[in-house]
Parts: C-alpha cells; structure tokens; sequence
C-alpha cells in the first residue's frame, strides 16, 4: 500500500521535473522564434554593411556592429587578466577561510550582485564626467569591465576549485613548484570552466543596454576611435523598438544578436573541446 | 630564478586580487557619496514616504521598494521552481541526446539581450494579459513572467553543476543506490543536501538578477509609483526607477536616484551576507 | 605563457595607441532630450553630407542631462525640450523650433474631442470611465511621461495647473513608447510629440480645435513647448556652423518637413 502510492508520488514528480525541462525548451523556442521569424528576412549584405539612415528607419546597423564589438573587446582585454589573477589567488594562495579570502569573495559576490544600472550611474558619473571621457567607447568598456569582472572571478574560481587536490598533490610531489602547479596542473584542468566564464561575460557585453546607454552613449554615427561615442546593437535595438521607429529593423537587429550570440557559444564550446582532446 | 618567478607570481596575483575589491570600494564610495546627501536633507521619513513627486521635493521610495519586492517575487515563484527542476532533470534524468540540446540552449537563453525578452513580452505577454485577464496589460505579473524566463539560465546552470559536482569518489549515489533507495529518494537524501550550497547560490543569484534587471521590466511594468493592490496593477521597482528617470533628472532629483542606487546595494549586501552565512554554517 | 604576455602587452598598447590617435575632424557632440534627438539626428545626417570632414555625433539621455553635459562641457550642444530654468538662463540658448504636444487616443476609441477641463480630470483620476466622456463603458488607462521629462514639465504646465498628475499613471519614458502603448490598448489615453503622431493613433481635438502647426501659429492650438539648443559658451568653429545650419532655411524646412513648427519668418 505504501509503497504503491509513493511510486504514484514517484511518478508524477518525475513527470513534473520532465515538464518543467520541456517549458523551459519551450519557451527558449518560442522567443527565438518569434523574433527569428520576423527579423531573418530583414538580414542582408547591406543591412549588415550600411550606417543606419533616418534614424535607423533606414539603412544598415553597421555602425552599430562595429561600437558593439569595440566596447566588448575593450571590457574583455581588461577584465579577464584581473578576473582569472584574482580568482587564482583565492583559489591557491589563501586558505579558504582565512579573513582575506573572504573579504575577497564576500566583495566578488556583491559586485556581481550590483545592477547593471548601478554600474551605469557610476560609469557615468566617475568615466563620463569625473574623469572627463565623455561618452566613449572606453568608458563603456571599462564599465562593462568592472560589470564583469565578478563573473570572471565567480566562474573561475569555481573551476579552479573542482580541480581534484590530487592532481596538485602529483604535481608537488614530482617536485613542481607553485607557479608550476598552477600553470601545467591547475589550469589546464580547469581552462574549461575558466573560458565558460569568459564566454558568459563577452555575451553579457554584448546583451548590455542599461549601463552601456549611460557610459558610451547612443550616437549612431560610425565610430573612429575609442574616445568617440558609439551605440551597441542592444541599445540600437532599444531605441528602435520603444520608440517604435521601426519594428522591422529592430526585429532585423534582435535576430542578429541572438545569431551572434549563438554563434560565439558555438565556436567557444568547439575550442574548449579541442583544447581538451588536445590535452587529454 | 625559480624563487624570484615564485615570489613575483604570488605579488601579482595579489595585486589583481587588491584591485579588484578596490573597484568595489571605488563604486560604493562614489554612489554613497552621491545619495547620502540628499537622504540627510530631506530626511528618512520623507525618504521612505509614500509619494515620489521630486519636483514637489517628495523622494518617497516606498512604492519602489514594494514593487521590486512583489515582482521579485513573482519571478521566484515562476522561475525556480522550474528551474531546480530543470537542473535535476539535466543532471540526473536527460538522456545524454537531451543534454546536448539543452546545453547550449540554456547558454543561447542566457545570452539573449534582456531587452529583447522585454520587447517580447511588451508585444506578446502584455497584450494576452490585457486581452484575458483584463487591466491594462503592463503589470506585476508580466514583470514576473519575463523575469521569471530571465533567471531560469542563472539558476539551471549553477544549481546543475553543484549537483554534478558532487565527488564521485565518495559514492554518494552509488552507496545510496545500494541502500535500496529510489532514484528520486536518492536525489532529496543525498544529492540535493550535498549540493545544497551551489543551489542556495544558484537561487541567490537568480533573485539578484531579478531585483537587478532593468531594461526588460521598465518595458513591460508600466512604471506607476502608486502602491499596487493587485498582480494586474503596474508598478516601478528601483531599477526601473534609476533607468527610466536618470536621464533628466538633475541636482536633488539626480541624488535621490542615486540614493535610490544606495538601497539597492543595501538590499544586495543583505542578500549575499545571508547567503555566506547560510552556506557557510552548513560547513 | 611568454606568448601570451607579449600579445596582451601589444593589446593595451594598442588600446592606448588609438584612445589618443585623433585626426583633425572636427567634431561636435549633442546631447540631451529624447523628444528633439530624432530630429537632430536627421539635421546631423544632411550636415555631414553638406560639410564632409565634420563628425556630429547625436546622443539621448534627456533634457536636463543634456544641460548639464553642456554645462560641464560633456557636449557641445545640449538639447532640450522645456524651457530653461532660472538657474539656467546664463547658458548660451537658441530656440531652433516649436513642438506641438497632442493626446493620442487608440484609434479603435469612439472619443475624438476633449476639453482641458476633461484631460485635467482624467490626469487626476476624478474621471476613470470611458463612458463619462461619451465612450464605451471601460476604465480609462492613462498613460504619461516621467517626472523631469520636458513633454511632462510642458504637459503640467500647460493642463494641469498645479493639481497632481495621479501616481496611478502609466510612465514611459519615451514618446515613441507612449505611442506604442496607446497603439495597442483600445482604453489608453497619453500625450506626445505633434511630429510623431501617425495613423496609429487617434489624435484628439482640442476643445473643437485640430492641433496643426497652423493652428499654433495662428494662436488656436494653446498646447506647444519651444525645441532649444543650449551651449556653455557662444558657439565657433563646427558647432556654429552646426547650429546655423539648423537655423537655416534648409534646416528649419528638414524640421518642418519632420512635422515640428519652425521659428517665426520661415
């Protein structure tokens, strides 16, 4: 009797469990979908090529596609290096639960819970007037910098950590010092977690609206250097479609995200694996 | 030169860490700096009043704080539930097919803009709600719904890696496999307690990213200030109200908004230190 | 490992490289109200046609950033579309067109007159059915812009009064999304830019009068807010020629042709 309705119990929650992963398939389709749908058809070589015209009525998101790609580069050059040093030195420099440690990870853990649109203000308010460049591109960079610096740090800790004492204790005992454990041992083991944060963060920079609107501002002219102003893709796609300028071109420029996005997972997750199989 | 790489190492490796935190203590300054003022002008009981009319002098952030509560709620009761499910299901149930369509897929999710799930949920969750459920369609339960699908890529992908980072070498499902335990006793006895804090960081983040998001909820909130007496009514939650006014706002009205930020990363630094305090005394 | 540190170091260099290379382009930045960006980004597309090596560089983030940025020097040109305020008057200004404001209904909606009198009550929440005002019988979903919006300050000014605009209000910030909205909700009600107003939404008379740029000239259509550039200094090089392209009368019929009212004389 009992153990005729707990397998009853059994079921149904493995049928719920099984329902909430097909939502959330669902749903993914359904978004990319809809948006698909409408914005592929508007794709092509000059929408890709051409300065948005008319307000982006018109014209291509070429402009665009280039600030996009130089905010994000500048974030990524800068936060990487201090992401991955900081989350080694937590992960291999300071016992676990020593006050520095923590302080560290307690502040790691804030930074990544402050709003985007935090980030903005003080990317504002510090790049764009404290320190006097403007609306840029460096000082959307470098706020998206500081934005994913904590993912970095997270990310990378994480798998520095899953990386079996084992191995270092190999390492060690072959007389490897620390820099060499770290370097030959703990890294390639965990380059894969590593890279996957690094990942999320370049998706993240190119998804930004609110603090990037804010620090390099929406200037739809082709950008020639990094102390210009420029306007992302995202924060094109905003304008377009809350100021319903164009519905059309705004769906033509979602469509193009998702694809770029999809696209940078693609080629990060076959690098990864090569990289593994390489090592192995 | 060996030693001195050794010792070089170690120093940089410091140095990033030091720089970074800094960073953290440069943006609290700058923000506290910026709002502190006006609370102590105006005061805490204007402050926490009940109007937001800044070109009358009333900085009341009440109607904010409950709005960002009640969709942040919303968006929980939506999106992890579904979304520790999920992470079981990948873990422990997927065939190893499925697992490679859900992968990326959950990567794709998290990566699209959140203001294209505004957008979508402005041109098909706003006008179905209007259209079935009556109001004017921007409102909490939107909000919740869109955040709700927001958070599901934070929760899915850390809970889920907790879950299969669980030590193999200590046989916990094997041993409790073999104690004639069912799968599913397996899963609520021994996996889920051990990968216990990943979860409650997982949901953390999650709820963070809700109370954080701003772009996508100012598109579909509706960004009232009044007290909401429904799921149907719209409100405006503090990101919204730092996104949507920012851009005129100047002197008082300006430092309120930032005085606004100083709450937001209070209610932050409560989250997480009750997140560390959790995990860490479960140790 | 060697290789990585070289490439990076080759990185930053390169980074700072071209954050100081600039040429010799003369540049003008303009920032401020959102109502006026659109069409300083139009006047900004024929400039550049017109003056080749000049790069305007058009922005949003509103009128009272846009101030400020030209207070502090951020922008070049700031944009707004109120008036300024008295701490405010010691900036150089010029008023480059009106702006007709109009209250937009769904086109679906059977209403097509109000009187101030009715819009105050509506904005005040003491009329909250259609069917007061000769409609059908639903709530009325009212929609306005945020506090410090310059098509706020002028809507306040000139409709309400001094009485409160009720906190129940739907905010957007953005006329184009004040647009949308009421597009696509048959029970909305909201104000915006005249230039903006299509075939989307319905645009209510005004006490019997069409709002038109010739009915604000000739002094029937009361509902209007003047289009300012402002700047910390009186302007020179690029930014003047900027500024009296837009005064122009090439300018002022781009603004025209856009649905703004241009200055008196063209």
């Amino acid at each position: 009797m009992m153990k005729g309705s707990s397998r009853v119990t059994e079921n149904i929650i493995k049928t719920l469990i099984w329902a909430a992963a097909l939502s959330v398939l669902t749903v993914l389709v359904v978004i990319i979908a809809y948006i698909l749908i409408r914005g592929l058809p508007v794709i092509s070589w000059q929408f890709l090529t051409e300065i948005p015209r008319n307000m982006g009525r018109s014209g291509g998101i070429s402009s665009t596609i280039v600030g996009t790609l130089m905010v994000t580069l500048v974030a990524i050059v800068i936060a990487t290096p201090f992401g991955i040093g900081t989350a080694f030195y937590l992960a291999e420099y300071t016992r676990r639960d020593s006050m520095v440690t923590r302080v560290i990870r307690f502040s790691a853990e804030s930074l990544a819970g402050i709003p985007s649109i935090v980030y903005g203000l003080f990317g504002f308010i510090f790049f764009v007037k404290y320190l006097g460049m403007g609306w840029s591109v460096l000082s959307g960079g470098l706020t998206l910098a500081i934005m994913i610096l904590p993912t970095i740090i997270r990310t990378s800790e994480e798998a520095i950590l899953a990386v079996p004492n084992l191995y270092r204790e190999v390492s060690y005992s072959l007389g490897g010092t620390k820099w060499q454990t770290i370097v030959k041992t703990v890294l390639p083991s965990a380059i894969r977690g590593i890279a996957n944060g690094v990942i999320l963060s370049v998706g993240r920079c190119v998804a930004e609206t609110a603090a990037v609107v804010l620090t390099a501002g929406s200037a739809l002219r082709m950008t020639t250097s990094l102390t210009s102003p420029t306007r992302t893709m995202a924060v094109h796609f905003y304008i377009l479609a809350s100021e319903a300028i164009s519905f059309e071109n705004a769906y033509g420029t979602a469509a193009l995200l998702i694809i770029l996005i999809f696209l940078i997972n693609v080629v990060a997750n076959t690098l990864i694996n090569r990289f593994i199989a390489k090592g192995r | 030169m060996k030693k001195f790489n050794e010792k070089l190492s170690g120093r940089v490796f410091f140095i990033l860490a030091l720089s970074s935190i800094s960073m953290l203590a440069l943006i609290t300054v700058f923000i506290i700096s910026r709002g502190v003022p006006l609370i102590a002008n105006v005061g805490l009981k204007n402050f926490f009043g009940m109007t937001w009319a800044p070109s009358r002098g009333l900085f009341g952030i009440t109607p904010m704080i409950i709005g960002s509560v009640s969709v942040t709620l919303g968006a929980a009761i939506i999106g992890i539930p579904i979304g520790l499910c999920c992470s079981i299901f990948l873990a422990e149930f997927a065939p190893v097919r499925m697992r490679e369509i859900f992968r990326p897929a959950i990567q794709l999710l998290a990566g699209i803009p959140s203001v294209v799930y505004g957008f979508w949920g402005l041109l098909f969750v706003v006008p179905f709600i209007r259209n079935y459920l009556g109001g004017a369609g921007l409102s909490i339960l939107a909000g919740s719904i869109i955040l709700g699908i927001m958070i599901l890529p934070t929760i899915i992908s850390i809970s889920e890696a907790s879950i299969l980072a669980i030590p193999k070498q200590y046989l916990y499902k094997e041993g409790a496999l073999a104690l004639g335990l069912t799968q599913l006793q397996t899963i609520r006895f021994v996996l889920l307690p051990a990968a216990k804090s990943g979860i409650v960081s997982a949901v953390i983040l999650g709820i963070g990213r809700a109370i954080g998001e701003t772009m996508a909820v100012i598109m579909v909130l509706g960004n009232s200030v009044a007290l909401p007496t429904s799921v149907l009514d719209p409100v405006r939650t503090l990101t919204t109200n730092i996104g949507i006014e920012m851009g005129y706002a100047k002197d008082e009205h300006q430092q309120a908004l930032f005085a606004t930020g100083i709450v937001l990363f209070i209610i932050i630094m409560i989250l997480n230190s009750t997140a560390q305090y959790l995990t860490r005394r479960k140790r | 490992m060697k290789h990585i540190k070289t490439s990076f170091a080759a990185i930053l260099l390169l980074l700072l490289l071209s954050a100081c290379g600039n040429s010799s382009v003369e540049k003008v930045i303009v920032a401020g109200s959102t109502s006026v960006q659109p069409y300083a980004e139009v006047l900004a597309e024929e400039f550049s046609i017109l003056v080749p090596d000049s790069e305007v560089d058009v922005q949003g983030g509103g009128s009272s950033a846009g101030i400020s940025a030209a207070e502090d020097n951020t922008a070049d040109i700031g944009m707004s579309s109120r008036g300024l305020k008295d701490s405010e008057m010691d900036l150089w200004h010029i008023e480059i067109a009106k702006d007709g404001l109009v209250m937009i209904v769904n086109p679906a909606n059977s209403v097509s007159d109000l009187t101030l009198e009715q819009i105050r009550g509506i904005y005040t929440k003491s009329i909250g059915n259609w069917s007061e005002l000769g409609g059908t019988d639903a709530k009325i979903h009212v929609i306005a812009r945020e506090e410090g919006s310059g098509t706020r300050d002028a809507f306040e000014s000139l409709i309400m009064g001094g009485e409160w605009v009720t906190p129940k209000a739907i905010i957007q910030n953005s006329n184009g999304a004040v647009k949308q909205i009421v597009s696509s909700d048959p029970n909305a009600i909201g104000f915006i830019s005249l230039g903006l107003a299509d075939s989307d939404v319905k645009v209510l008379n005004l006490d019997g009068v069409t709002p038109s740029g010739e009915n604000v000239k000739n002094g029937l259509y009361s509902l209007y807010r003047p289009f300012l550039f402002v700047s910390s200094r009186p302007p020179e090089g690029a930014v003047k020629r900027f500024i009296d392209f837009t005064c122009s009368a090439e300018g002022q019929k781009l603004l025209a042709d856009e649905g703004l009212i241009p200055m008196e004389g063209n």
